[in-house]
């Protein structure tokens, strides 16, 4: 019903986003200059996105913020023009689509948002934005469209609707307010529900049962949704299946029950063992990646989570700013940072450019070389063993590193998953 | 109890508004000791940021404070808002949800650090000062050459990770951690937890941790207290308030809370009450399912029904 191929969205830079990239590079010159950011800097929301949804079916978009998952989602609806990648929807593709088509096409889709705050003028009562879409896409005169708006506010717990027909949003608790947003969405009786962070801001004794009404609406119109999540317990208790989304790329992907019971990606491992449990005297999750997720606007080489990976390997991608970021690393110990203040130079000294990291030594190269050999060999084994030389010459010192392994993703243990381990 | 770092007795707190007075906190009383980590659970409003911002002196001007809440022998209620303000860094700390607002956009790091430690102690010269956040912040995985960078260059996690650095600076006797990890991601957040959990093991510091997130509080507290519409309506050992709970209120927030394990939805009927009128008696009895006469027409007291196990409900006795 819905197949998403090589989906890829790409942002240039602009506005607000400015200065996320003055701020990536003001870093960048801070710790050692770099010239490999393009002159015109975009953002990989989504990289090469691809997944299947049956009709019926419930498939989760999980992941951190700022992993892309709510830009798949807009790029599915075509909220947003998508760089490339076809978007199959019942059979027509909506990437190369007019906007005139679109109209065509879009009372079959719909959108739950996070925030039914946001997703409904005050200005109009709850009745007025239920109907709305009816108006809009639809022929039919008032009587049928109050009396249709009636119906679905019944169906989706907002009664009598005779009485909250006329209220506003202002009058309504969260959880109404979200059940108005849900009515509104199928009044047109869609096939595909795209549910952003439906529960996200809604108390906990009140996400239960949104939840429940999403699920009995589809049992009962044989509905399909994209559940878009960064929860990951939500995700387990709704999802038939599951893509683990990680800076773009969609690195694991496959039967919620399988994934949850035993993840094979080094990033779904993690962030499952990282889920608060309430459940005390459960012992705490173990070695949990380092840092954060990276900038999208230069996502890392090779497989994107290779800097926080815990079980990565040389081939995974390693390159320069990996080392410039391992000589960071050592400056949190004051042994090692006075040391290498004078041996190294501050991290700021070096240069990374893709797989090579270097810097001018005067007036002594032989020994910078070894200060960096001595160094390079306390590093950790992936990145240390994916050195593949380290060059002196014409006044500098460079250190390069091998060519990352292409990756993508493979069937593993009745899923998909894309890391080199497998 | 004598040794109770932090004591709340019948603490009241009413907000003064157009309305009326809404009575965010009431009657509220309970012990911290020094070391513990004790969490306060419970949904939007139910009054957790006012008790923590009635603990550090935030609260608006005209807002009632009433009862008793000593902090190492010092009654807070009433201090003047000058001693208040020299016993948060030194005693007291706090962190918020939402770090951003609490660092100014046109300093560095270093000069926040400075400025925070110099207000405590004006003999401390510069260096001194940034010497000492340097060492704090290399604790929280954060290099000491970052101590000129400005908070917006910092990610979310990080910024954070300075909050906490400047809270916990001064050495402080408390912690009081609103939400701290609400914004954040999974994996951000379980460092953050491992980084409090560290501290306070180390400085032998004590949280209070207000949180909505129970699967946090199960993971760092040593004890949980359950409010409900103003009132402290459960709290006791982390191990018995989750495994064995009293109130029908904290079964109900547990039972509808969606974990890893849940294999059923359930939910808790009705809505929370406004603050402005609660209902009379027993504050739950219009949702509760066990509700007879008596909770509509007398407040349940609180009993101790296992040890250090409290709840305020009439048949809690029923639910051991
Ligand atoms: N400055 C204020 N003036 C008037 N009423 C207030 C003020 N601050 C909070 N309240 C009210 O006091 C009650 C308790 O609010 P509080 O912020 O303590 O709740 P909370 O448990 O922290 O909620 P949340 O989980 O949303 O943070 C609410 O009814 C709120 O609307
Ligand atoms: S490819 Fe696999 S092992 Fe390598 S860094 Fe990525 S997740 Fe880790
Ligand atoms: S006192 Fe009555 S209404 Fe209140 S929680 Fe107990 S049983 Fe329910
Ligand atoms: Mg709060």
């Amino acid at each position: 019903m819905l197949d998403v191929r090589d989906l890829q969205v790409h942002f240039p830079v602009k506005m607000s986003a400015i200065q996320a990239v003055g701020r990536a590079l003001v870093r960048q010159i801070r710790r050692g200059r770099t010239d490999e950011t393009p002159v015109r800097p975009v953002v990989h929301a989504v990289d090469g996105v691809s997944f299947a949804l049956g009709p019926g079916e419930i498939l989760g978009l999980v992941g951190e913020s700022g992993c892309g998952k709510t830009t798949t989602a807009r790029a599915v609806l075509r909220l947003l023009a998508p760089t490339s990648g076809r978007i199959l929807f019942e059979g027509t593709d909506l990437a190369s689509l007019s906007e005139e088509a679109m109209r065509g096409i879009r009372p079959r889709m719909q959108i739950v948002f996070q925030d039914p705050h946001a997703a409904l003028n005050p200005a109009m009562t709850i009745g007025q934005a239920i109907q709305d879409p009816l108006l809009i896409h639809r022929e039919v005169a008032a009587a049928e469209a109050k009396e249709a708006t009636f119906r679905v506010m019944e169906e989706v717990g907002l009664s009598p609707p005779e009485d909250l027909f006329d209220k506003y949003p202002a009058d309504l608790s969260g959880g109404q307010k979200q059940r108005a947003v849900i009515a509104r969405a199928i009044i047109l009786r869609p096939s595909l529900i795209v549910a952003d962070e439906p529960v996200a801001m809604l108390d906990m004794s009140v996400r239960a049962r949104i939840l429940e009404l999403l699920l009995d609406l589809k049992a009962r119109h044989g509905l399909t949704y994209l559940f878009i999540t960064h929860d990951l317990a939500t995700a387990k208790f709704v999802c038939d299946r599951i893509a683990i989304m990680y800076l773009g790329r969609i690195v694991e992907t496959g039967p919620a029950a399988e994934i949850f019971r035993e993840p094979k990606h080094p990033y779904t491992k993690a962030l499952i063992a990282a889920v608060p449990v309430p459940e005390p005297g459960r012992p705490r999750a173990q070695a949990l990646p380092r840092g954060e997720v990276p900038d999208a606007i230069r996502p890392p080489r090779g497989c994107r989570f290779h800097p926080r990976c815990p079980v990565a390997l040389p081939t995974c991608g390693w390159e320069g700013r990996d080392f410039v970021d391992y000589l960071e690393d050592r400056r949190l110990n004051p042994e090692t940072a006075r040391v290498d203040e004078t041996r190294i130079g501050r991290p700021t000294a070096w240069t990374a450019s893709g797989l090579v990291v270097h810097r001018a030594a005067r007036p002594d190269l032989a020994k910078l070389e070894e200060a960096v050999r001595s160094v390079l060999a306390l590093a950790p084994a992936p990145l240390r063993e994916a050195v593949t030389e380290i060059d002196v010459s014409a006044g500098e010192v460079a250190v390069r590193f091998r060519e990352p392994e292409p990756l993508e993703p493979r069937p593993v243990a009745g899923r998909s998953v894309e890391c080199l381990l497998y | 109890m004598t040794d109770a770092l932090l004591s709340a007795k019948g603490l009241r707190v009413h907000y003064h508004t157009r309305r009326g007075p809404v009575r965010a906190v009431d009657a509220v009383s309970f012990d911290l000791l020094p070391g513990e980590s004790l969490g306060i659970v419970g949904e939007t409003g139910c009054g957790k940021s006012t008790l923590g911002k009635a603990i550090l002196g935030l609260l608006p001007p005209r807002t009632k404070v009433e009862g008793s809440l000593r902090f190492r022998g010092q009654e807070l209620v009433r201090l003047a808002p000058a001693a208040f303000r020299r016993l948060r860094g030194e005693e007291l700390a706090l962190i918020f949800q939402d770090p951003m607002t609490r660092l100014d956009p046109l300093m560095t790091i270093r000069e926040h650090f400075v400025e925070t430690l110099r207000a405590h102690d004006r003999k401390l010269s510069e260096d001194a000062a940034a010497d000492r956040a340097a060492k704090v912040l290399r604790s929280m995985g954060i290099p000491e050459t970052r101590l000129e960078h400005y908070p917006h260059e910092f990610s979310g996690g990080m910024r954070q990770r300075i909050m906490i650095a400047m809270a916990v600076v001064l050495r402080p006797k408390l912690l009081v951690a609103d939400e701290p990890t609400t914004s954040l991601d999974v994996i951000v957040e379980a460092q953050i937890l491992e980084i409090l959990e560290a501290l306070r093991r180390s400085y032998g510091m004590s949280l209070l941790l207000i949180t909505h997130n129970l699967g946090v509080v199960a993971e760092v507290c040593d004890r949980v207290g359950v409010m409900y519409a103003g009132k402290l309506v459960e709290i006791g050992p982390i191990a018995d308030v989750f495994r064995r709970p009293i109130h029908p209120y904290t079964q109900g927030l547990l039972a509808s809370t969606i974990h890893m394990g849940t294999t059923e939805l359930r939910s808790i009927d009705g809505m929370p009450p406004s603050l402005l009128a609660p209902p009379p008696a027993c504050r739950f009895h219009p949702r509760c399912t066990f509700a007879r006469d008596v909770c509509r027409a007398e407040e349940p007291e609180k009993v101790e029904f296992r040890p250090g196990h409290v709840a305020a409900c009439h048949f809690g006795r029923d639910f051991l």
